[in-house]
């Protein structure tokens, strides 16, 4: 393994491939404050580094990122791939080059966090029959904010006033900083602001100013929106997506009827509800209503290891000593390894956990 | 059975008093005998000889009715014959129709051991095991008549460490069950750990080679168990490379497996990946320690198949399948005994135990009642 001495996504070419790159601890905590894999961020604190290893996928949709034109609606990007590919990883490193880019990030790291095991469900405020989640939303605007803190505090602008309840409200041309904070404090019409905050982005996002800024709505697991969730209201009945007002907001997001961004998300089996565990593409993931929603689309397939990859992979491993095992550092070792990950990131990595 | 008349009285007279009148004509033809007090039956020699010579008639009548040739039908032959004609649904095999000669079919039986004035042949006969005891008198004269050599050799000054030894690697004593079958007559524990212990005295003697032979009729030759193995042969498909099938069983799945040389170390098992068919590492460990132990992991790709069974019965089927196909890459006979000693050619006989009737399980049993 060659460490890439190119800590720039934007430099990051075809050789490349294979290669880690590092991301700085600085840039880390402000660019995901939440949105890394959990195995991922636990290797972070052990390694006391953030390594990304550059993969085809990933270059890809950075290169087509690189060529839209951002004049035009906004496209949409799924990565797809087999359980444990390396799909959020690439999503991951495709935000970060976003973010050096300064473009606007809105991150959600994975949607099947907000359509099941929601502790308070509050029917909305505003429509009597939505269903709001005050715990994610004021959690996710509290990382939203960390994120993308120096766009919320100078440019952006709201465009008319919101009316919370009786007495608070948000007048128009107030920086959108302020209805975050709002929305931080104010639990119960969290959700509300999650859902004018989106509104603001959709319509400001691109424009012709020189503070005009580019969106990356970025979704992990959008396969949740269009799927069943574990939610039941107070008479017992289930919850269908739509009743929720985030998802309903986000879906909103999703349309390509807005331009001056991009839309990467991803599926996700792992995390999804009542779906079978060879699951994997678009069609079987999506279901037809969420296929229909999203085409068209750009797919992205993730695939195992390469070669090259594991190779690097293992090395790598070695290089930080996390392979303490003497044989695994043998040939055979080796060999062991990939038959019996057959050359899957995330089981490589369960594997060498416990060597 | 004979034929009992009961006088029957009217009940009014029936009572304990007048039991004596009632009379009981019983006319049988049949003494009541105690067959278990006559031991075990008897064969005499000219009994077996005459038996010898109808199995000799009766097989010859049998190849003629089969349309082979008499002169060279085997037993083997006789065996197929008799189970084509006498087709028998028993599972135990000893139950099932045999033809074989009366020699393996009657016990063996001791001649007659006293002559017509009752005086017994062998000189060791009152000791009640005289073949037994005439083998360790043998043994033991044997110890000093080769004690006495020795003793000859040392004052000739020959050093004993020149002699040969006898080689016993490959052969082990007989078992108890087998000295008596030799001897004809029961010998107990006891007995048989003194004749071990004498032939051990026997061996130790630096001058032993010279009862080689006598020591060899009571060792039995223990054959190479790979050699008995059956490999599966080497095919080449149209792409030129080299492939081998096998089977395999463990409990009640069943798998078969294609084995390609030149691969890449995939495996594809009913159509999907290995990963995805068997997501727990312990089946995937089992499916690799054979290609592991032989050092080929990276040469193969495995096409497998397998039904029945439980994800751990299915992953023992495909490793019993992937080290038969094995055998016809691995080079030399010592490498398949390697592999066949790691236990990776065995089947694993376990079955699921049956549920016995007054219990629960197989082995559980419904709750005991003191009282």
């Amino acid at each position: 393994m060659v460490p890439s001495k190119e800590t720039e996504s934007m430099f990051h070419t075809e050789q490349q491939v294979g290669q880690y790159y590092t991301i700085p601890s600085a840039q880390l905590k402000k660019a995901f404050p939440n949105g890394l894999p959990r195995r991922f961020q636990m290797q972070i604190k052990t390694f006391n580094e953030a390594c990304v290893m550059v993969r085809q996928p990933g270059l890809e949709l950075i290169s087509y990122l690189k060529r839209a034109d951002y004049a035009k609606p906004a496209l949409r990007y799924i990565l797809f791939g087999e359980v444990g590919c390396g799909k959020t990883m690439s999503l991951c490193h495709t935000l970060h080059f976003c973010s050096t880019q300064g473009w606007l990030v809105l991150h959600v790291p994975d949607a099947h966090l907000w359509v099941k095991n929601c502790k308070e469900l509050l029917p909305s405020s505003s429509r009597p029959t939505r269903l709001d989640q005050p715990i994610e939303a004021s959690q996710w605007l509290k990382n939203f904010k960390i994120t993308n803190e120096h766009f919320l505090s100078k440019q952006i602008k709201t465009t008319r006033r919101y009316i919370w309840t009786k007495r608070e409200s948000t007048e128009e041309g107030r920086p959108l900083g302020e209805m975050v904070d709002h929305g931080m404090s104010r639990v119960k019409s969290s959700s509300d602001v999650v859902g004018a905050l989106l509104r603001e982005l959709r319509l400001q996002a691109g424009g012709a100013t020189e503070d005009a800024f580019r969106l990356a709505v970025a979704v992990d697991g959008v396969n949740a929106l269009w799927g069943k969730t574990s939610l039941k209201k107070e008479d017992k009945s289930p919850v269908s997506p739509d009743d929720l007002t985030l998802i309903h907001n986000l879906k909103k997001m999703l349309r390509n009827d807005w331009c001056g961004g991009a839309i990467l998300t991803t599926l996700s089996q792992t995390g999804s509800l009542f779906k079978p565990r060879s699951a994997y593409l678009p069609t079987e993931l999506l279901g037809e209503e969420g296929f229909d929603n999203m085409d068209p689309f750009v797919p992205i397939p993730v695939s195992n290891y390469s070669d090259k990859e594991f190779e690097s992979c293992y090395l790598y491993y070695m290089d930080r000593n996390w392979l303490q095992h003497p044989h695994s550092r043998t040939e055979e070792g080796r060999k062991e390894l990939l038959f019996l990950s057959s050359r899957n990131p995330s089981i490589l990595e369960r594997l060498c956990s416990f060597l | 059975m004979g034929a009992g008349l009961n006088t029957c009285l009217p009940a009014s007279v029936k009572g304990s008093r007048v039991k004596y009148l009632l009379l009981q004509i019983c006319v049988s033809s049949r003494v009541q005998v105690n067959k278990a007090a006559r031991g075990p039956e008897k064969f005499s020699i000219e009994y077996i000889r005459k038996h010898a010579e109808e199995f000799e008639v009766g097989k010859r009548r049998l190849a003629n009715m089969m349309g082979e040739d008499p002169e060279t039908f085997t037993q083997q032959d006789v065996d197929r014959s008799i189970e084509y004609l006498f087709p028998s649904g028993l599972f135990e095999k000893k139950a099932r129709p045999v033809m074989k000669h009366p020699e393996l079919i009657f016990p063996k039986q001791t001649a007659a051991q006293w002559d017509k004035d009752g005086r017994p042949f062998h000189f060791l006969f009152y000791t009640g095991t005289p073949s037994f005891y005439s083998i360790m008198h043998d043994t033991f004269g044997k110890v000093l008549a080769i004690e006495k050599h020795q003793d000859q050799m040392r004052s000739k000054g020959a050093l004993p460490q020149d002699s040969k030894q006898i080689s016993l690697g490959g052969s082990r004593w007989l078992l108890k069950e087998e000295l008596e079958e030799v001897l004809v007559e029961n010998i107990s524990d006891q007995d048989y750990s003194r004749f071990l212990q004498l032939m051990d005295k026997l061996l130790s003697l630096p001058f032993c080679a010279l009862e080689e032979e006598f020591v060899q009729r009571f060792r039995k030759q223990l054959e190479i168990q790979s050699t008995k193995q059956e490999i599966p042969d080497v095919h080449c498909d149209e792409n030129g490379r080299s492939y081998s099938q096998a089977q395999g069983r463990r409990k009640t799945a069943t798998a078969s497996v294609t084995l390609r040389d030149c691969g890449s170390g995939r495996v594809a098992v009913n159509g999907k990946d290995c990963l995805l068919y068997f997501p727990i590492l312990q089946d995937r460990e089992q499916i690799m320690f054979p290609l592991h132990f032989a050092g080929m992991l990276g040469r193969f790709d495995v096409q497998a198949h397998v039904e029945g069974g439980g994800r751990s019965a299915q992953a023992g089927a495909l490793r019993l399948a992937i080290a038969r196909a094995l055998l016809s890459f691995v080079s030399t006979p010592a490498e398949v005994e390697t592999i066949r000693q790691a236990g990776l050619l065995t089947a694993d006989p376990r079955i699921k135990e049956r549920q016995k009737p007054g219990q629960a399980g197989a082995r559980k049993k419904y709750t005991w009642k003191k009282r």
